[in-house]
């Protein structure tokens, strides 16, 4: 070793000088409850039956989605549609019970990807909320169906989509929905 | 002693002693917002503006904790070990001049608690007093972890308090004064110390992290070989004030530095601030005001101090054990010696000839 490397505080100058230059670097945190950030166009978030232009349930109940789920999370009982409720339902056959467990949920986004009526989504801009008490962890059709006055519409499935849509947002024009297959 | 005096030094003595409990406080805040700002994180930011409640709300746990002592420890050694840490961490501040002298009612009292003409051996020994803290503590948990702790604390401060010494020998030898109040105002007008041992202050500075147990020379801490060291039986309120005595002794060595090689509480300039307050407040209010910014200008220096204690802990690694007495007796104790011989050479033979020269 050199005499330098022997005394060692040249050493040590050089590592104090590289942290006080992290010291005055800007921070990388996230404020997070406070600040939130955008987590991309695909994030499978929360779950939303979804309903099409009229308001009727888009779910016709094959089951597909129930299949594709590898935790076993969902259950689905279905039911023929009466006469009278086609304001309701949009196929003859319908969900009566569409329960999902959040605690087996593990959010992997294939029973989207099985749904053939474009009725299942995880939303990619909100979160399942905490819970904090058992019956608080199935969720039935009155919490996953669609508010039609808060509708979910998916603006793009790639980041360039995104960046698309953002920037034709800035232009003041509204953006379209894209559905990614006819339904 | 007169009742005038009295009252000047108590208040003098109580401000002190708040200022470094309020200092230690806000150290644990500060050691965490420099680690996480070194680390490009936030640090502690939730507990009111930035965080600033975070020591109280730190306090308000420790003292809710259940307050633990081992059925097999010696119970009355337990409880004396961080009242003895905390105590001797306390005590070291007392010769310390925080500032020049204030003018009251004609008396004038110097704004240190004791001056006291051997003032540097006072801080020695109350510091090498503060190693029973450790070593009663490590030894009364029964517990090999602490007790090795214990014992590493111990050896290491005994090593490195034998170099320490060395530093301050040659720093003696220029003042020709044991008292801090002295050596500190030799350094009048920007003649610090340091410009003059710059290899004693390097290795007081050294010393002075190994005597606080902080990094690099944490080791009596080390959590990988020793889970906490010698407060690992420890929790509650007695593991703070542990905790709390390791940074009362940091802002006190910090002091202690800024006094002897920094100048204490001179500064550049610091006639001419003298002066115009005096013109502007008149002889006895100018001068306090000044003694105050001298104060404040000491503060200042310590706090950078303690800065830099963190600065240095978020940047280097832990020493090896062997690495640490290596460094201690074969290098910083030679290097001692020999700055105190060329010291010595340079006060009898240069200095004269100096003096003869710019006369």
């Amino acid at each position: 070793m050199t005499l330098a490397e022997k005394i060692y505080l040249p050493a040590i100058a050089t590592g104090m000088a590289i942290t006080i230059k992290h010291f005055f670097q800007k921070k990388v945190t996230i404020r997070y409850p406070e600040v939130k950030r955008y987590l991309g166009p695909v994030f499978r978030g929360r779950h939303v039956l979804k309903r099409d232009e009229q308001g009727r349930e888009r779910c016709t109940a094959c089951g597909l989605c129930a299949v594709a789920c590898p935790a076993e999370a969902i259950q689905i009982v279905a039911e023929e549609r009466k006469k009278g409720e086609e304001h309701l339902y949009r196929e003859e056959k319908y969900a009566a019970i569409y329960e999902v467990n959040m605690l087996r949920c593990i959010f992997c986004g294939l029973c989207e990807e099985a749904c053939p009526k474009q009725a299942v989504y995880l939303r990619h801009d909100e979160f399942v909320p905490v819970f904090t008490e058992r019956d608080q962890v199935i969720w039935g059709k009155d919490l996953l169906t669609e508010n039609m006055n808060n509708r979910y519409l998916r603006k793009a499935w790639t980041k360039e989509e995104a960046r698309e849509q953002n920037l034709i947002e800035a232009k003041g024009e509204a953006a379209e929905f894209v559905p990614r297959a006819i339904p | 002693m007169e009742l005038v005096p009295f009252i000047i030094k108590s208040i003098i003595i109580l401000v002190i002693f708040g200022l470094t409990l309020l200092i230690a406080m806000y150290s644990t805040y500060g050691e965490r917002k420099v680690a996480g700002f070194i680390q490009d994180r936030l640090g502690p930011d939730r507990a009111g503006p930035w965080g600033l409640l975070q020591p109280l709300a730190d306090a308000g746990k420790m003292f809710f904790k259940e307050d633990f002592i081992p059925a097999q420890a010696n119970k009355w050694l337990f409880i004396a070990g961080p009242c003895v840490a905390m105590l001797t961490a306390l005590m070291a501040s007392a010769v310390i001049p925080f500032g020049d002298t204030i003018i009251y009612d004609g008396v004038e009292v110097a704004v240190q608690a004791v001056e006291a003409n051997v003032g540097i051996l006072y801080i020695f020994g109350i510091v090498s007093l503060g190693v029973y803290g450790l070593m009663i503590g490590g030894w009364a948990s029964n517990n090999k972890f602490s007790l090795l702790g214990a014992i590493r604390a111990a050896s290491q401060n005994i090593s490195y308090e034998v170099a320490m010494g060395m530093s301050i020998v040659a720093i003696i030898m220029i003042s020709e004064s044991l008292s801090i109040g002295d050596i500190v105002a030799q350094q009048h007008g920007g003649n610090w110390n340091i410009w003059y041992q710059p290899l004693g202050f390097i290795i007081f500075l050294t010393c002075a992290f190994a005597e606080c147990n902080r990094t690099p020379f944490d080791l009596p801490e080390c959590e990988t070989e020793l889970v906490g060291g010698y407060h690992t039986e420890y929790s509650s309120m007695k593991l703070g004030f542990y905790l709390f005595a390791e940074y009362i002794n940091m802002f006190v060595s910090s002091a202690v530095i800024s006094a002897l090689y920094f100048g204490g509480y001179n500064y550049p300039g610091m006639d001419w601030v003298a002066g115009a307050l005096t013109d502007a407040f008149g002889t006895v209010a100018g001068h306090n005001v000044a003694t105050l910014i001298g104060t404040a200008v000491f503060f200042g220096k310590s706090l950078f101090g303690v800065f830099f204690y963190m600065w240095v802990r978020w940047t280097l690694p832990r020493f090896r054990y062997d690495q640490l007495m290596n460094l201690g007796w074969k290098a910083l104790i030679p290097l001692a010696m020999f700055n105190i011989v060329v010291t010595g050479l340079a006060v009898i033979f240069i200095e004269p000839a100096l003096t003869a020269m710019l006369k």
